[in-house]
């Protein structure tokens, strides 16, 4: 699996060489900065909790920097990219100063890599685009995380995140004619007593989609509705993803039908126990 | 045609949203096309390589149209064709009317083609006294039914057989309740026979055009191209510009593609060659522009003009198969309809690069590789800044960047009730509030992770 792995992520190689080195006791101790998105920030600090306290068990020297607000993307999304010149600009204020940047969350990443411009200094908006990481990718790719000490003796469903599955490549897409990988599953694999749910339509969106959500209320409910049923099928205590927003699209239609079953960050499980 | 409506995607999403075991239908036959899709790409281990290969020739095809469509016409000449150009759908129309009325003929067979949906031919040709029957079988029953078609390779996708077999019930005199496919297929075999005996003009599209033979493919599963055809004493073909490939032996590579992406099969059932009129027929070639200069004049957004019209983009798409084909309001529905229809009007088709969560899937079936869902961002930015957003829109927009561009105002927004998300709009449980309209709102927490932080780490 790890073999594979590598051979997705060539591109990437000398950086994961940098971390291996690093993580063999260089004097230079990589420097992480964690940027924890707004809505989750907000919302959801357990799974940035659980973000911190992850990385820091595995040892890395990890830093927030209390300046950050959010990557832009909610109004690059809706078509106003123009109107995020102040959040990139603060982005790489925070951020430039870093080996890497982590982040719980694949879309937000996502749109730094292929989005984050600067007016004044694009040399930095391109190396901060080259060095950040979805936490998953940061413990497979970087980190190469081979065991975690973490115990969930739960049924879990996994949800592909788009952003971070055909954007990152955080797992084989269905779609393609190509051998199958899942990071997430590889992670979550490790977990003690934990036990992964099959599902119907294993990589279908599940209607979030930013503003989609409330500009396309119908279509939107609809689709998070058929992927909370997929789950819920095949028994699912727990519903889990590497993107805290399809879950809380989630979590707001099962907790409408009064259903016990939670959503919970993938962070949260890969630190549980 | 369908009465055309000022509702937008979401307005008529909101319609077909309604009555949720039909959405549920919906949804299951085209994943159940899908799913053959997904054997018969995994049936061949080089269809990734195939993908690519097509995409570069057509690449070469966009980088070079100019020269191939001279070359094409030049050995459609030779073989005998007659080459028309037309610049927009009107101008193709009225070509097509043109010929009609030089051979005095007032009742035409067509087989399917996208091309003159685009153009809406068939309500000018309505309008000019001329009759069309459309002879491909999903084609004949959304026009008996008075609609658009609402998939481009399965045009009545939408429609259940019952309903189908009421439609037959009127228009074609089956029996009331008559719902058998059997039945309803040979209902339309007999009504069509009759058809292609008596029609002295038949007008079809085109698949593929070859630059270097100057002959061109059309591609159906009925044989309903051929019956026209060959039955004819005049064959008007009708072809977008972008259809050219440059030599033959490049066919194979798009054949292969085209019915595994579009429908699991792997090659359509009748892939007909035309190249010469037969002794005493008439050939028409017409090369239809209508706004494909310009998209191959947007950089961003040129390689739409790849686009071979499988429809596997549509069959994928997660909101294409909960909002059906008629929620695009456009010729041309799903993913690929929502890159091609702004350009030909952005105003009345400001909505579509909106219809998508940018999930990719899209992107990740198309044969050709067309970054779909690349584009649908990239015409988001474009349709903002050419002053299609909503008034509203604009100003929480504005408004949200200016909170997020300041990390005291962030918190201050914050701590006053986790207001922040107030924009995208969270912040009131009542049915106003579209996201609390079916879904709980997120629960906030007695502190942020930023407030966590300063008391645990600093």
């Amino acid at each position: 699996m790890n073999g594979e792995l590598v051979l997705m992520n060539n591109e990437r190689r000398t950086m994961d060489n940098q971390a291996k080195n690093v993580n063999l006791g260089d004097s230079k101790k990589m420097t992480v900065g964690l940027f924890i998105p707004c809505y989750v920030d907000q919302f959801y600090p357990n799974a940035g909790i659980a973000t911190l306290q992850l990385l820091e068990k595995l040892g890395v020297d990890v830093h927030y920097p209390a300046g950050q607000t959010c990557c832009g993307q909610p109004m690059a999304n809706s078509g106003f990219e123009h109107l995020t010149h102040g959040c990139n600009d603060l982005f790489i204020k925070n951020f430039s100063g870093y080996d890497y940047i982590v982040a719980p969350s694949g879309s937000c990443v996502l749109h730094v890599k292929d989005h984050l411009h600067s007016g004044q200094e694009e040399d930095k908006a391109l190396s901060v685009r080259g060095k950040i990481y979805e936490l998953i990718e940061f413990l497979t790719d970087v980190l190469k995380v081979e065991n975690l000490e973490a115990r969930f003796p739960h049924k879990v469903g996994l949800h592909q995140s788009c952003h971070g599955q055909r954007g990152l490549k955080l797992s084989q897409m269905t779609e393609l004619v190509a051998p199958g990988f899942s990071k997430p599953g590889y992670l979550l694999n490790m977990v003690k007593d934990l036990e992964l749910v099959p599902l119907d339509r294993m990589d279908e969106c599940c209607g979030f989609g930013g503003t989609f959500c409330v500009a396309e209320e119908a279509v939107s409910v609809k689709m998070g509705k058929d992927r909370v049923e997929d789950h819920l099928k095949h028994g699912a205590e727990f519903i889990t993803a590497a993107d805290m927003s399809c879950l809380m699209h989630m979590e707001g239609i099962l907790r409408r039908k009064k259903s016990g079953v939670k959503v919970m960050h993938i962070a949260e499980i890969l630190n549980a126990g | 045609m369908m009465e055309r409506t000022h509702k937008d995607h979401a307005q008529l999403s909101d319609v077909f949203n309604e009555d949720e075991p039909r959405v549920n239908w919906h949804d299951e036959t085209l994943w159940w096309v899908r799913q053959k899709r997904d054997r018969a790409a995994h049936g061949i281990p080089e269809f990734e390589l195939l993908r690519e290969t097509a995409s570069q020739i057509k690449n070469n095809v966009l980088s070079n149209l100019s020269d191939y469509l001279v070359q094409f016409e030049a050995n459609a000449l030779a073989n005998g064709i007659i080459v028309h150009w037309a610049a927009n759908a009107a101008e193709h129309n009225r070509i097509v009317h043109s010929i009609l009325e030089k051979h005095d003929v007032k009742r035409i067979v067509k087989s399917k083609s996208m091309l003159t949906e685009e153009c809406h031919l068939n309500e000018y040709l309505g309008g000019q006294g001329i009759s069309v029957v459309d002879s491909d079988l999903g084609e004949l029953i959304v026009q008996l039914a008075k609609e658009p078609p609402s998939h481009i390779v399965l045009p009545c996708i939408h429609k259940k057989k019952e309903e189908i077999g009421e439609i037959f019930h009127r228009h074609l005199g089956t029996e009331k309740g008559m719902s058998d496919p059997q039945v309803l297929t040979e209902t339309a075999r007999q009504h069509l026979r009759e058809t292609f005996l008596t029609r002295r003009i038949a007008l079809t599209g085109v698949n593929f055009a070859i630059a270097e033979t100057g002959e061109f493919v059309v591609c159906t599963n009925e044989g309903n191209a051929d019956m026209g055809a060959h039955l004819s004493d005049v064959h008007i073909a009708s072809m977008g510009i972008e259809k050219l490939i440059p030599k033959r032996k490049h066919l194979g590579v798009f054949l292969r593609l085209l019915t595994r992406s579009a429908t699991g099969q792997p090659v359509t059932t009748y892939s007909s060659h035309f190249k010469t009129p037969r002794k005493g027929q008439e050939m028409h070639i017409i090369l239809v522009d209508n706004g494909r200069s310009a998209q191959l004049g947007r950089k961003e957004f040129r390689n739409s003009l790849k686009c071979i019209r499988c429809g596997a983009c549509m069959n994928t798409c997660p909101v294409y198969r909960r909002s059906g084909g008629h929620s695009y309001h456009n010729a041309i529905a799903g993913p690929i309809g929502a890159i091609l229809a702004p350009n030909l009007d952005m105003k009345e088709y400001a909505d579509l690069p909106f219809a998508s969560t940018l999930c990719g899937s899209c992107s990740n079936v198309c044969p050709v590789k067309i970054d779909i869902h690349d584009q649908l961002y990239k015409w988001r930015q474009v349709i903002v800044q050419e002053g299609y957003a909503a008034t509203v829109k604009s100003v929480s927009m504005k408004a949200m960047a200016f909170t997020l561009s300041s990390p005291a105002l962030y918190r201050f927004a914050g701590k006053s009730g986790r207001l922040f998300l107030k924009y995208a709009p969270f912040a009131v449980s009542n049915q106003m509030n579209p996201w609390y309209k079916q879904r709980e709102m997120p629960e906030p927490p007695a502190e942020s992770f930023g407030e966590w932080y300063k008391k645990n780490r600093n």
